[in-house]
């Protein structure tokens, strides 16, 4: 019986786990409970994995610079940004966002960019947190 | 007991799906049994149909490109790169030499990432978990630098029509170069671990048969076709992008010195000297990457009116790590395709599951399956749906619709 995975276990044993664990080192009882004693400043996040560069997380908007051109509209696949009329501006919706980066090449006034934040889950898709403009 | 006369013995029928925790993916089996043995063997596929192509006729083809990184949740690059392809055969774009280096460096990584799941999934399937877990860990080397270079992990975002959107700088080589002399390294470690393991080939030695002549009858392609001993690669047949450049060809199982079974551990063989044989192509294409632009043109408005009075149609073609992968694109001088069709290559694989499963044991099908590696949320293009009835349309029912259609335009 050829087994060569076995060698394979024991040098495991010694090795650290390839995953981070995350958000807690060992599970808490209730990951919500957790994360509001985080919220509250009594207990750390175990960090996540660094983000590489380039890494397309929630969009940022640089409302000054720009100039309601429209463009970044028309090539958003998941028609996430909306133009508001009576300001010439945009809003964009980051619960429908799909981390493309298809605007940031577009616009001519390099006003949108995409920021390495990525823990963005919430219940309300409307939340201020949701919604760029 | 007479005949016609209900009864209670053997051939039963054994449903599968199409929502089962041995399946990895939706699609409903039904097995006639007789013991263990099945008999025969049916599949009903369709039912992660999604409506992509109905969005993409009402989007730009730079949308496009997006929405077709997400058909797979495997290949972030196969569909982009055959979509943009077949645009740029519409529009005449040549695109250029640096980026179609670029395009076929991320596809191989693309290969790399899916055969280790693959290989991991088998390993499962066969009850090796400590094997899939390790097969998972090593994949993970590929997949951060799919994302050093692209910047994200599974959507790739990298293809634009004309080129790609991200370049490879030679500051970055040395972390790629890393990557690849870990998987050469590892190489020799997984075929031992694999090939060698008295277990694994007790389960795949002779398990699910695929004869070379029902492998060329089924059109089957990719690693399930070069494992019946079908030589045939897009990558060498019809040479594309870069690959006309690289001296490849396509693997068969007698790489690894014996002969052509076309079983599963055949199918273990092929994938995993594939991934040396990516290894190698990306070394190639790092050391003889011609310099140049990114892009056939960086002005995307520009690109896009280029699209837009563009008139014609194309089919883009790849070999995605699961076969030839093909996109149809009819542009008729708007802003969206006037048709758009995708045949993803587990298309033509899932027939091959019936010669395999006929005559193997239940407790074998779950390897099987996996076998040909599926993806059905890339195949499944067609279901239809009425009111709350679900049905397949087979060739009559639709040309009776069709006539009955003509008659009610014609008013009679
Ligand atoms: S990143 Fe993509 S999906 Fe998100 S707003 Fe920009 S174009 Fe739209
Ligand atoms: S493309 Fe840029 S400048 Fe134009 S509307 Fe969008 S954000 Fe504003």
């Amino acid at each position: 019986m050829a087994l060569p995975m076995i060698r394979e276990i024991f040098a495991q044993v010694f090795k650290r786990p390839a995953t981070n664990p995350f958000p807690a080192r060992f599970l808490p009882p209730s990951v919500t409970e957790f994360l509001k004693k985080v919220g509250a400043g009594e207990a750390t996040i175990n960090p996540p994995v660094a983000t590489p560069p380039n890494f397309r997380g929630k969009i940022v908007y640089d409302r000054d610079g720009c100039i309601g051109c429209n463009l970044c509209i028309r090539v958003c696949p998941a028609h996430a940004i909306e133009f508001i009329p009576e300001t010439k501006r945009i809003r964009i919706y980051v619960a429908q966002c799909i981390f493309c980066s298809q605007c940031n090449d577009i616009c001519p006034k390099g006003v949108l960019t995409m920021s390495p934040e990525f823990l963005l889950a919430t219940e309300d898709r409307f939340a201020e947190s949701q919604i760029v403009e | 007991m007479s005949e016609g006369t209900p009864t209670k013995k053997a051939p039963y029928v054994v449903p599968i799906g199409p929502i089962h925790p041995a399946l990895k993916e939706p699609v409903q089996f039904l097995f006639d049994m007789e013991g263990e043995v099945v008999k025969k063997a049916d599949f009903a596929p369709g039912q992660a149909h999604r409506g992509i192509e109905w969005m993409g006729m009402r989007r730009n083809p730079i949308q496009i490109i997006h929405m077709t990184d997400r058909i797979c949740g495997i290949c972030g690059v196969t569909h982009s790169f055959a979509f943009a392809r077949a645009i740029e055969q519409i529009v005449d774009i040549e695109v250029p030499a640096h980026a179609e280096y670029i395009r076929v460096i991320i596809a191989e990584f693309e290969r790399i990432q899916s055969h280790l799941l693959w290989a991991g999934v088998a390993a499962h399937e066969l009850g090796f978990d400590t094997l899939f877990y390790l097969a998972w860990r090593v994949r993970e080397e590929a997949m951060d630098v799919i994302e050093y270079i692209t910047g994200n992990r599974v959507n790739y975002g990298l293809i634009q029509v004309g080129g790609v959107r991200r370049d490879i700088t030679p500051e970055q080589h040395p972390t790629i170069q890393k990557c690849l002399d870990g998987y050469r390294d590892l190489l020799g470690k997984m075929l031992n671990l694999f090939l060698k393991d008295t277990t694994i080939a007790i389960r795949c030695k002779d398990c699910g048969l695929l004869s070379f002549e029902e492998a060329r009858n089924l059109c089957t392609v990719g690693p399930t076709a070069r494992a019946s001993g079908v030589p045939k690669d897009v990558r060498v047949d019809y040479p594309y992008s870069a690959y006309g450049d690289l001296d490849i060809s396509p693997i068969l199982p007698t790489a690894y010195g014996g002969d052509i079974n076309g079983d599963v551990y055949d199918r273990i063989v092929v994938r995993l000297l594939e991934v040396a044989q990516s290894v190698e192509i990306i070394e190639t294409c790092l050391k003889e990457m011609p310099e140049g632009p990114i892009l056939w043109e960086p002005k995307l408005p520009k690109l896009l009116s280029a699209c837009k009075k563009a008139q014609g149609e194309a089919v883009g073609r790849h070999e995605a790590p699961r076969g030839e992968c093909l996109h149809y694109v009819a542009m008729d001088g708007h802003e969206a395709p006037a048709m758009w069709k995708v045949k993803a290559s587990s298309y033509s694989n899932l027939h091959s599951w019936i010669p395999m499963l006929e005559g193997e044991q239940l407790a074998d099908v779950p390897i099987i399956v996996a076998s040909i590696d599926p993806c059905l949320s890339c195949t499944d293009r067609v279901a239809v749906i009425r009111g709350a009835k679900r049905d397949l349309m087979t060739k009559e029912d639709l040309h009776q619709l069709s006539v009955e259609k003509t008659r009610r335009i014609q008013g009679c």
